[in-house]
C-alpha cells in the first residue's frame, strides 16, 4: 500500500496542477531517487507552478533563477565583495544556495552560465575564488528549459542532459482540467496557502526506503536486456551508459515505493523508462524521438 | 501514405532483396527490360528515402499492361521459360512499387525467392550458386522485417544466416536421396547451347588456331594410376578424309559393333568428363577400347555418342596406346583415303611424285617428307599468313609459316598426291594437370590436327607433322611454341605465377562442382549411395530413407527445442501456458508485458477473469520479483501453478 505521506503529497499537488498526476508521480520519484529534474515544455503550461508546488509541500527552501543570455557564473553561485568593516573579502552566496532550486528557462543562458549550475549539480558543492562552499543537503534542481526549436536556445549537450535523472513533458491539459482552471482561484494564492505534506526527515527517510526496494535478479536481468538493445540494435545512435542504467534502477525503485511495493516490478521499470532514457537515447536515423523511441524500446524487449 | 519506422525498414529491406535478385538477371534478360526494371528500383529508393507516396494503382495498372505487351513483342509468344521469368522479373519491380501491407510484402520475398532459382535456367555454375545464396540470405532477412520484429541489421543478416544454416542438413538429405531424373527437369532448350566453342566436322586454314584462343575447357580427364607424358596424349576426335581444295570434312564411315582391333599391350584406364558441345563425337585417348554406353566405335576409330552432347557428360574409358588399327583395311576405305581433287596444288604433286620415285617403299616415303618438312625451315604460328586457292602449294613453297592444321592437311595432300592413303584427324593434344585436383584439363587451346598414313603389314600410323617442326607443341603445350608476342589467352601465359595458383584453384573448384554437384546423376547417386550402405537405391527405398531422415532431423530439432524450454524454471512455464490458454481469445501475453499489465488486460476483456488474473499476477510477480525465502517460495509457486492451472477462460 501507499505510505500516507506519498498519497498525501500527490494528493495535494494534483489538486493544484490538474490531470497531471503521472508528471506528479515522476517528479516525486525523480526527488525520492536523488536526482535532478529536467522540465521540457512550452512556456505557460505550468512548469514553475509544478516546482513551486513541490518545494512548499516538501518543506524545502526555495529559490528561483531566472535564466538569460547575458547571465554570468557568478550570478548563480555567488559573489566576494570586499567588506570594509573586516578588511577583507566576505562570499556572497548566490541563488543556488538552496534545498530545492528552479532553474527557469535553463537553456537560454550560455554554456558558460549553464556548466556553473551543472557543475554544482554534480559536486553538492561550489568553488569560488579558491574556496569550496558545501550546498545545503537535500539538494534539487529542477530545470526547465524550451523546447530546443525555439529562438535564443543554446541546447545543453548530452553530457549535460545526463546529470539529470529525468525529463518529463508535461503538454497541454486536457477540456475538463483546463475549463476547472479557468473556474478555479489563482494558482499562486492556493500553494501559498498550502501547508507542507512531508519534512526534511520524513525526505530523507522516504530516499532511504527507494534506496532498499528489492530488484530480484529477473529485474536486473531485463534491465540489462534492455541497455543491451539500445548499444547492440542499430536503432540508436549511442546506447545507454551505465550511469543510465543506475538511474533506470533507482528511478524504478522509487516509482515501486510510490506504488506502495516492496519490489520493482517490470511495470516500474517501463514507467520511468520514457523520462529516464528519452533524454539519453538518439535514434540512429531522424525517425521519431526521445520518449516515442523509449515506447519501440519496451516493445521490442522481451521480459526475462 | 508516408513510410517511418518499421515501414521504411521494411521497405528498404524489400527494394534491397529485390535489387540483388535481380542484379544476376541483367545479363539475361533484354536490355530494355534490364533497365526499365533498373529505373524502377530507383524510383523505389528515391520513395523511401524521401518518404514520397507509392504511385497510384492506376498508373501501376497501365505499366503492368505496357511490359506484357512488350514482353509479348519482344518474345512473340507469351509462354515459355524465357518470357515468363522476362514477365516476372517486371511483375516483381512493380509489386515492390505497390507494397503496402505486408501481406504485399510476403508476395514479393517469395517472388524474390522464386526468381532467384530461376537463376539456374540460365546457367549453373558455382558463381551462379554463390550470387544466388546472397539472395537468399537478403531476402530472408527481409522476411524477418515483415514479422514487426525491432532488430538491427546485424541482427536480421545474422538471424537470416542462422536459418538458412538451419536448412542446410534438409538441403544435403534432399540433395542425396530425391531420386534423379536424367534431364534437366524444366528441359533446357537446344539453343541453350548455340554458343558452345570447339571442333567442327570441318577443317580450313584458321579454324584451329581461332580455337586455340579460348581457354575454355574442353574437357577434363583423371587418370587411373598411369598417367601417359603429353607426347603421347592424343585426344582423337574427328576424322577428316574429304578434301575439296581448301576444305577437309568429316567422310563416311560404318558404325562398328564390335572393336575391330584385338585389344592387347599396355592399358590405361581414365575418367572424362566433357563439357557440353552440341555435337556427336566424344574424344577418347588412342585407340579406345570398348566404347562406353550410349556410344558406338566407328569404322574409323571414332566415339560417336547417340545423341549430341547437351549436358556434361562423364565416361569411362581405356585406351591402348601401342596398338595399330587397320591392319586388313577395308579396299574402299583406303580408295577414298587417297582421293584428291583434280587441278589443284601442282607443285606439290610434282615433289610428291619426285619423293615417291626415290623412295618406292610407303614408310621410306614418309620419313622422307618429314625431312623435306624438317629442312625446309617451316615455322610454327599462330598468325600464318592468308592462303589463295593453291593453299597447300603455297604454304609449302612460299609461305611456310603455318599452325597444326596446315601442316596436317599439307602433309595428308603430299602422300595421297604420293599414292599413300591418309588422312586428317583432329582433336586435342597434350592438356595440363591441375595440381590441385590431380585432373588433367584440356582446353580448346589445346585443339590440334594430324595426320594418320596406311602402310602395308601396319595399319594405321599416326604422324605428327607439327611435332617435327615444333617438338615443343606437343611435349610443352602451345605457349611454349608460339613466339612471345602472339596472342593467347591471358591464363596460358606462364608470366604470373599467381595468376596461375588462382586459375588452378578455380578450375579445381568448378571441377568439384561438376563432378559432385551438377554431375550428380542417376548413376552417380547409385554409386554413392552403394558406398554408403544402402543395398539396392531404388526410387522407393530413396523415398523411405529420405523421410525417415528428414523426420528424425525434425524430431531432433524439436528435442532440442524442448530441451531449451526445459531449462526454464516452472513457475515460467506455468506463466507460458497461461498466456497459451487465453491465446485463442486473442489475450496472448506480449513479450514485453509485465505480469500486473497483463492482467489487466485480461480483466478489461473478460471481466469472469479478472479477480483471478489480479490474484494470479500479483502471487507472481511476487515470487519472480519479491524478495522471499526459498523455503516459502517453493510452496508459493505451487500453489501459483494450481490457481494457474485451474484457471479456465
Amino acid at each position: 500500500m501507499t505510505l500516507p505521506a506519498i498519497s498525501r503529497t500527490i494528493e495535494q499537488a494534483s489538486r493544484i496542477i490538474l490531470g497531471k498526476q503521472s508528471q506528479i508521480r515522476l517528479c516525486l520519484a525523480c526527488l525520492l531517487a536523488q536526482g535532478h529534474l529536467l522540465i521540457e515544455d512550452l512556456p505557460g503550461v505550468g512548469k514553475t507552478t509544478l516546482a513551486h508546488l513541490l518545494a512548499k509541500l516538501l518543506g524545502l527552501q526555495f529559490q528561483r533563477i531566472q535564466f538569460t543570455s547575458d547571465m554570468l557564473p557568478a550570478d548563480i553561485i555567488g559573489v566576494s565583495v570586499f567588506d570594509r568593516e573586516s578588511g577583507s573579502f566576505r562570499f556572497h552566496p548566490g541563488p543556488v544556495f538552496a534545498q530545492l532550486v528552479l532553474a527557469d528557462e535553463v537553456n537560454r543562458a550560455t554554456p558558460k552560465a549553464q556548466s556553473a549550475l551543472l557543475e554544482a549539480m554534480e559536486e553538492q558543492q561550489v568553488t569560488a575564488e579558491g574556496a569550496t562552499h558545501a550546498l545545503p543537503d537535500p539538494f534539487f534542481v529542477i530545470a526547465t528549459q524550451n523546447p530546443s526549436y525555439q529562438v535564443g536556445t543554446f541546447p545543453l549537450p548530452e553530457s549535460q542532459l545526463d546529470r539529470f535523472l529525468m525529463r518529463i513533458e508535461l503538454g497541454y491539459p486536457d477540456r475538463n482540467a483546463e475549463r476547472a482552471l479557468l473556474q478555479g482561484e489563482s494558482r499562486r494564492d492556493m500553494i501559498a496557502a498550502l501547508e507542507p505534506t512531508l519534512t526534511v526527515g520524513d525526505l530523507r527517510d522516504l530516499q532511504r526506503a527507494a534506496s532498499a526496494v528489492h530488484a530480484a535478479d529477473a529485474l536486473l536481468d531485463y534491465i540489462q536486456a534492455l541497455v543491451e538493445h539500445t548499444r547492440t540494435s542499430g536503432l540508436f545512435a549511442s546506447g545507454l551508459s551505465p550511469r543510465a542504467a543506475l538511474a533506470l534502477l533507482a528511478a524504478s525503485r522509487a516509482w515501486a515505493l510510490i506504488a506502495g511495493r516492496d519490489a520493482v516490478l517490470p511495470e516500474d521499470v517501463q514507467a520511468v523508462l520514457p523520462s529516464v532514457a528519452g533524454h539519453r537515447l538518439k535514434p540512429a536515423g531522424e525517425s521519431g524521438g526521445g520518449t516515442r523511441l523509449a515506447r519501440t524500446l519496451i516493445e521490442a524487449v522481451a521480459l526475462p | 501514405m508516408r513510410l517511418v519506422g518499421i515501414e521504411r525498414a521494411r521497405a528498404v529491406w524489400l527494394t534491397g532483396s529485390v535489387a540483388v535478385t535481380l542484379a544476376p538477371h541483367a545479363a539475361s534478360l533484354p536490355s530494355w527490360l534490364s533497365a526499365i526494371a533498373a529505373l524502377m528500383l530507383l524510383w523505389q529508393c528515391w520513395i523511401v528515402l524521401h518518404g514520397l507516396r507509392l504511385p497510384s494503382r492506376w498508373l501501376l495498372l497501365i505499366a503492368v499492361a505496357g511490359v506484357m505487351a512488350a514482353v509479348v513483342t519482344t518474345y512473340r509468344i507469351p509462354v515459355g521459360k524465357d518470357p515468363g521469368v522476362a514477365l516476372l522479373a517486371a511483375f516483381l519491380c512493380l509489386k515492390l512499387l505497390e507494397a503496402r501491407s505486408p501481406r504485399d510484402g510476403y508476395v514479393v520475398v517469395f517472388l524474390c525467392y522464386f526468381m532467384q532459382l530461376a537463376q539456374f535456367f540460365a546457367n549453373q555454375t558455382i558463381s551462379t550458386a554463390g550470387v544466388t545464396l546472397l539472395g537468399t540470405l537478403v531476402t530472408t532477412a527481409a522476411l524477418t522485417t515483415l514479422n514487426s520484429n525491432l532488430l538491427g541489421t546485424a541482427e536480421r543478416l545474422r538471424m537470416s544466416a542462422l536459418m538458412l544454416a538451419q536448412a542446410v542438413p534438409f538441403m544435403l538429405i534432399l540433395f542425396v536421396l530425391f531420386p534423379r531424373v536424367d534431364a534437366p527437369v524444366w528441359g533446357l532448350p537446344a539453343n541453350a547451347f548455340g554458343g558452345s566453342t570447339g571442333l567442327s566436322d570441318t577443317m580450313t586454314p584458321g579454324s584451329i588456331s581461332d580455337l586455340t584462343l579460348s581457354g575454355a575447357i574442353a574437357f577434363r580427364v583423371r587418370f587411373d594410376g598411369f598417367t601417359p607424358p603429353p607426347a603421347q596424349r592424343y585426344w582423337r576426335g574427328p576424322v577428316m578424309n574429304d578434301f575439296d581444295g581448301r576444305t577437309w570434312r568429316v567422310g563416311t564411315a560404318r558404325m562398328l559393333s564390335s572393336v575391330p582391333y584385338r585389344v592387347a599391350g599396355p592399358r590405361t584406364f581414365y575418367e572424362l568428363t566433357l563439357e557440353p558441345h552440341n555435337r556427336l563425337w566424344l574424344f577418347a585417348l588412342e585407340l579406345p577400347g570398348a566404347p562406353p554406353e550410349n556410344a558406338v566405335l566407328m569404322s574409323d576409330y571414332q566415339l560417336i555418342s547417340k545423341a549430341p552432347v547437351r549436358n556434361r557428360l562423364r565416361y569411362s574409358l581405356s585406351a591402348y596406346p601401342a596398338l595399330r588399327g587397320g591392319l586388313g583395311e577395308d579396299r574402299y576405305v583406303l580408295q577414298a583415303a587417297q582421293h584428291l581433287p583434280p587441278d589443284f596444288n601442282p607443285r606439290t604433286r610434282q615433289l610428291a611424285q619426285e619423293l615417291r620415285s626415290a623412295n618406292p617403299d610407303a614408310s621410306a616415303l614418309v620419313a622422307a617428307a618429314l625431312r623435306h618438312f624438317l629442312q625446309s625451315k617451316f615455322s610454327y604460328t599462330l598468325e600464318p599468313p592468308l592462303l589463295g586457292q593453291h593453299s597447300v602449294d603455297e604454304f609449302l613453297f612460299d609461305t611456310r609459316r603455318g599452325f597444326c592444321e596446315h601442316f596436317a592437311s599439307s602433309f595428308v595432300f603430299l602422300m595421297r598426291a604420293a599414292g599413300v592413303p591418309a588422312r586428317v584427324v583432329t582433336g586435342y593434344q597434350g592438356g595440363e594437370i591441375n595440381p590441385v585436383d590431380g585432373y588433367l584439363e584440356v582446353r580448346q587451346s589445346d585443339a590440334h590436327a594430324w595426320a594418320e598414313v596406311w602402310v602395308e603389314d601396319e595399319g594405321w600410323l599416326r604422324v605428327d607433322p607439327t611435332a617435327t617442326v615444333a617438338p615443343s607443341r606437343v611435349e610443352s603445350g602451345l605457349a611454349m611454341a608460339v613466339p612471345d608476342r602472339q596472342l593467347l589467352p591471358f591464363a596460358l601465359r606462364s608470366a604470373f605465377s599467381w595468376v596461375r595458383e588462382v586459375r588452378y584453384r578455380l578450375d579445381a573448384a568448378n571441377n568439384t562442382w561438376n563432378q559432385w554437384v551438377l554431375g550428380y546423376n542417376p548413376q552417380r547417386q547409385k554409386e554413392f549411395l552403394q558406398r554408403l550402405g544402402m543395398q539396392a537405391p531404388d526410387w522407393h527405398s530413396m523415398t523411405v530413407a529420405m523421410s525417415v531422415l528428414c523426420g528424425l532431423l525434425m524430431l531432433g530439432l524439436a528435442g532440442w527445442a524442448l530441451a531449451q524450454r526445459g531449462r526454464l524454471d516452472p513457475l515460467q512455464r506455468a506463466w507460458d501456458r497461461l498466456s497459451q490458454k487465453l491465446a485463442p481469445a486473442g489475450l496472448e501475453r506480449k513479450a514485453w508485458e509485465g505480469p500486473l499489465d497483463y492482467a489487466q488486460r485480461v480483466g478489461v476483456a473478460v471481466p469472469r477473469l479478472a479477480s483471478a488474473m489480479f490474484e494470479i499476477a500479483r502471487d507472481y510477480s511476487g515470487l519472480r520479483y519479491g524478495a522471499n525465502a526459498p523455503a516459502t517460495r517453493d510452496n508459493a509457486a505451487r500453489r501459483l501453478i494450481d490457481k494457474i492451472n485451474r484457471l479456465h477462460p
